[in-house]
């Protein structure tokens, strides 16, 4: 009779240990599984180019229907840089120099990032539930039956025009961005026109802060779709494994592009010198 | 082939996008200002460069006529040299003057590049010869102070005081 007590005290310390571990090596499987998936869709992409329409439509529905959202955030983005950059800027006498500020913050910056995280909440989430929603349906198996491979017909068309709207909604973004700081400042303060252009010309570098910026946001492209296409691939045939994919879709390639960012950004700036 | 709805949205999408990377390159970043193939290299040695940077800008009566192309640490001489790409379009001197500046209080620094009155010019591998250091804020002060203290007992006038420890200081500037 007593040793139930202790029994029950030691499943207490035990159970949550238990489902650390558990969480981290599902974690690492994962990390294996992805991999897999990542090599496979590589593998089978060939089609995917050969039929270019699979693509394009793909690039329809994640990237032109993506372009109102990215469009407006852009805009709203650079005019809220260009008010709080004028404010601070007016102290010190340089309100100039608010091109350079608004310009490097969204080419470096705000332009792949946030692109990024619009990118997985509006097109990550769609491609998951998709693919997932097809899992529960068996239409995947269906293709396996037929002799159609899901991962060429389904997964690597996505996953491809992820990869390519990506740095263009990343370049859309930034240039909304600059335009609205230029709304604000120039427009509405009335700050030199030829002085904002011409320290933002000087202040920007081709090379080092637009190339990098579209390199970073090829790299996210990459990122979440491989997270999009696998989760919804890997996610449990019901309407609540669908519905949890979708949700760690979001949350996973958020983390993903911001911890990316973070690593892109520390090797970039060592490059600069 | 015929025509989908789908090829004119994929068209405008990537037309879009790539218009928008050339403002960013064009009208934000400065491709369309400078080519990398138009400039020529030529170097200079430094005692100091302050806070001069890689592609920090050179110029010529306030005219972006370069850019900083190189900076290396000479182990021989303990100075700095600096390479600069210059314009094709602009020629000088060779006995052209190269001094490290600062815009403003709290601007970038440059390099000034002030043109002397030889017939022949700078051509791609010279060594600009005469060059002037940053001017270091710190040593600046110091040495007003220290030309201040040498002075207070000899000159206990204020106006004889003032006078000269702004000549010292600006002794240390125009060096040149």
């Amino acid at each position: 009779m007593s040793a139930r007590p202790r029994v029950e005290r030691r499943n207490r310390i035990r159970r949550p240990i238990a489902t650390l571990g558990r969480r981290m090596i599902d974690g690492i499987w994962r990390v294996g599984t992805m991999t897999r998936f990542f090599t496979l869709v590589l593998a089978s992409s060939g089609t995917s180019f050969a039929r270019f329409r699979l693509v394009m439509r793909e690039v329809y529905f994640s990237g032109v229907l993506s372009l109102v959202i990215i469009v407006v955030s852009g805009l709203f983005i650079g005019m809220v840089l260009g008010l709080q950059g004028f404010e601070t800027l007016q102290k010190y006498g340089a309100t100039e120099s608010i091109g350079v500020l608004v310009a490097l913050s969204l080419v470096r910056e705000l332009g792949p990032v946030v692109a990024g995280l619009l990118f997985a909440a509006r097109a990550g989430s769609a491609i998951t539930a998709e693919i997932g929603l097809m899992k529960v349906t068996e239409q995947l198996s269906a293709m396996d039956m037929m002799a159609v491979s899901p991962m060429a017909r389904v997964i690597a068309p996505r996953f491809w025009a992820g990869v390519i709207s990506m740095p263009l909604l990343s370049a859309l973004f930034a240039a909304m961005g600059v335009f609205g700081g230029y709304v604000i400042a120039v427009v509405i303060f009335g700050v030199d026109n030829g002085a904002f252009w011409s320290q933002m010309q000087a202040a920007v570098d081709f090379r080092y802060d637009v190339l990098n910026g579209v390199v970073k946001s090829v790299v996210f492209g990459f990122a979440i779709t491989v997270i999009a296409t696998f989760e919804g691939y890997d996610a449990p045939p019901t309407a609540e494994g669908v519905s949890r994919a979708t949700t760690r879709t979001v949350v996973s390639s958020a983390l993903t592009v911001l911890a990316l960012d973070l690593v892109l950004t520390a090797f970039m700036l060592r490059n600069q010198g | 082939m015929e025509r989908t709805t789908i090829d004119l949205w994929f068209g405008a999408f990537v037309t879009a996008g790539f218009v928008a990377l050339l403002v960013l390159a064009l009208k934000v970043g400065n491709l369309g200002a400078e080519r990398a193939a138009d400039t020529y290299r030529v170097e200079a040695r430094f005692d100091n460069i302050g806070g001069l940077k890689i592609r920090g800008p050179v110029r010529s009566a306030g005219v972006l006529v370069g850019r900083v192309a190189d900076i290396r640490f000479d182990n021989e001489r303990f100075q700095a040299n600096v390479t600069l790409a210059l314009d094709k379009r602009y020629a000088f001197p060779k006995d052209t003057s190269a001094s490290i500046l600062t815009s403003g209080l709290l601007g970038e620094t440059y390099i000034g590049l002030d043109a002397g009155g030889d017939d022949k010019k700078l051509a791609a591998g010279d060594r600009i010869q005469i060059t002037q250091s940053a001017v270091v804020l710190e040593r600046l002060i110091n040495q007003f102070l220290f030309s201040k203290a040498q002075e207070e007992p000899a000159a206990p006038a204020k106006g004889a005081t003032a006078a000269p420890a702004p000549a010292a200081a600006a002794a240390g500037v125009a060096k040149r």
